[in-house]
């Protein structure tokens, strides 16, 4: 027997959900926010998403023509890197797939980029293959700004921070460039099944 | 990796109804930054664990790791660490984590702190590690708080802002106006910051933590006053957790 926290009964979780949840975390039912800095305020009118680095011509999308792209609805498990995962959320986007589809590129690596500057870096196996989209609603809603509105990434099978907010685009890269988290301290995967939440996790 | 070590409760310390100071004797503590947090890790005698968060306290200077911990009473983690833990207890910690929410204390631009409620943790560890090391570029702190007794810290930061140079602490209580009471009364909004932050021109480091809607809005406003997004630094707490 290892060490236990005498008197701590803790609260246990219905054996329905438990294998859903990664080692260390807590189920919440709202929608916690947690961002570096303020939130960026978004005009769609100069809104873009590009691909661009390992590619012989970058794509650009404006609001209007990504609103055309054909969305799918999908339904996620999601995990934040500070606990607490989140059950069954629905978002509607257009999946990293579709984006790609038709690229050719030596790139294996990717850092997605975002309004306000914020970067992450993602493998580019991590968001092709059905494990990718670029959302814009949520729950039936028009994303709120706090949660990454009008449009952020979402890579669930990574922590959370992997699905950067206000997201403007992917880089495709031939190496890896660690991004903002994961340059201050977190992991550069971040597999919340691995608890690979810090470096050296 | 960052790994697990274990932490034996000192002493703990009342701030307010709600709000206790956990202080730690960690042996190995490998020290810290001051705004960085740690993981607390608790186990049942089944096995059951849970994880949380919470900012640290203490300067790097301090003896002792303190923790400030609000009792959540829905929470899971927090009834525990503030009602049940005692001293001599043992805490299974890790850290520090975090490289960015962090003040070295050998920045010379004005440092602009703003808190709500438990979100003064982590700046209260700037303000000590500032005072440890003599910072003389001028600070301040604008805290908001429910009431007069929910607020934390409040005769350590009137001997700060009376000993430390070029510090100032400015209260606002949302919930209640006590008789003499000389500080704001109401949240948080652009007037008070007009008065209370430096103009744009001066470059102020700003360090924003409370609540999602308290960070939001004041971040919200500050950029609004013309302040550098790249300069404000936040964290935000939901209202889960615990």
């Amino acid at each position: 027997m290892g060490f236990v926290s005498r008197g701590f009964k803790g609260r246990r979780r219905d054996t329905a959900s438990s294998s859903r949840v990664p080692p260390g975390q807590y189920v919440v039912t709202d929608f916690p926010v947690l961002s570096a800095g303020p939130t960026p305020r978004v005009n769609l009118d100069q809104w873009t998403f590009t691909i661009e680095g390992e590619i012989d011509e970058p794509r650009r999308w404006t609001w209007k023509e990504f609103q055309a792209l054909p969305a799918e609805t999908v339904t996620k498990d999601i995990h934040c890197v500070t606990k607490w995962s989140k059950l069954d959320t629905t978002w509607k986007g257009v999946s990293v797939d579709a984006l790609m589809e038709g690229v050719e590129t030596a790139a294996d690596f990717t850092t997605v980029f975002s309004d306000g500057g914020y970067t992450t870096n993602l493998a580019l196996d991590d968001i092709t293959g059905g494990k990718a989209w670029v959302v814009y609603e949520f729950d039936g809603q028009p994303l709120h700004p706090e949660h990454g509105g009008p449009v952020r990434f979402l890579v669930p099978h990574l922590y959370f921070w992997k699905s950067a907010k206000w997201v403007r685009g992917i880089r495709l890269q031939k190496d890896e460039h660690p991004g903002f988290w994961e340059s201050n301290g977190y992991h550069v995967r971040g597999d919340p099944w691995r608890e690979q939440r810090y470096w050296g996790d | 990796m960052i790994r697990w070590q274990f932490a034996t409760l000192a002493e703990v310390v009342p701030e307010t109804p709600r709000v206790s100071s956990l202080y730690l004797d960690v042996p190995d503590w490998q020290g810290h930054l001051a705004g960085q947090h740690v993981d607390v890790r608790l186990t049942a005698d089944d096995g059951y664990q849970a994880e949380r968060s919470y900012s640290i306290a203490s300067a790097p200077e301090d003896r002792r790791l303190a923790l400030t911990v609000e009792r959540l009473e829905d929470g899971e983690v927090s009834p525990y660490l503030v009602g049940e833990l005692r001293t001599g207890d043992r805490l299974e910690l890790r850290g520090p984590i975090g490289g960015y929410f962090v003040w070295r204390g050998d920045e010379q631009r004005p440092l602009l702190l703003i808190g709500g409620g438990s979100g003064v943790v982590p700046l209260m560890s700037m303000l000590r590690h500032r005072a440890h090391v003599g910072n003389r570029a001028p600070a301040r702190l604008l805290f908001s708080s429910r009431t007069l007794a929910d607020v934390i810290y409040r005769e350590e930061l009137e001997r700060l802002a009376a000993s430390a140079h070029g510090l100032q602490v400015l209260h606002t209580l949302t919930r209640e106006k006590p008789a003499g009471w000389t500080g704001y009364t109401r949240r948080v909004d652009e007037a008070m910051l007009q008065e209370v932050a430096w103009p744009r021109q001066d470059a102020p480091d700003v360090f924003v933590c409370g609540p999602t809607p308290f960070v939001e809005a004041v971040a919200t406003l500050l950029v609004g006053m013309g302040h550098d997004a790249r300069s404000i630094k936040t964290e935000r707490f939901g209202a889960t957790g615990g």
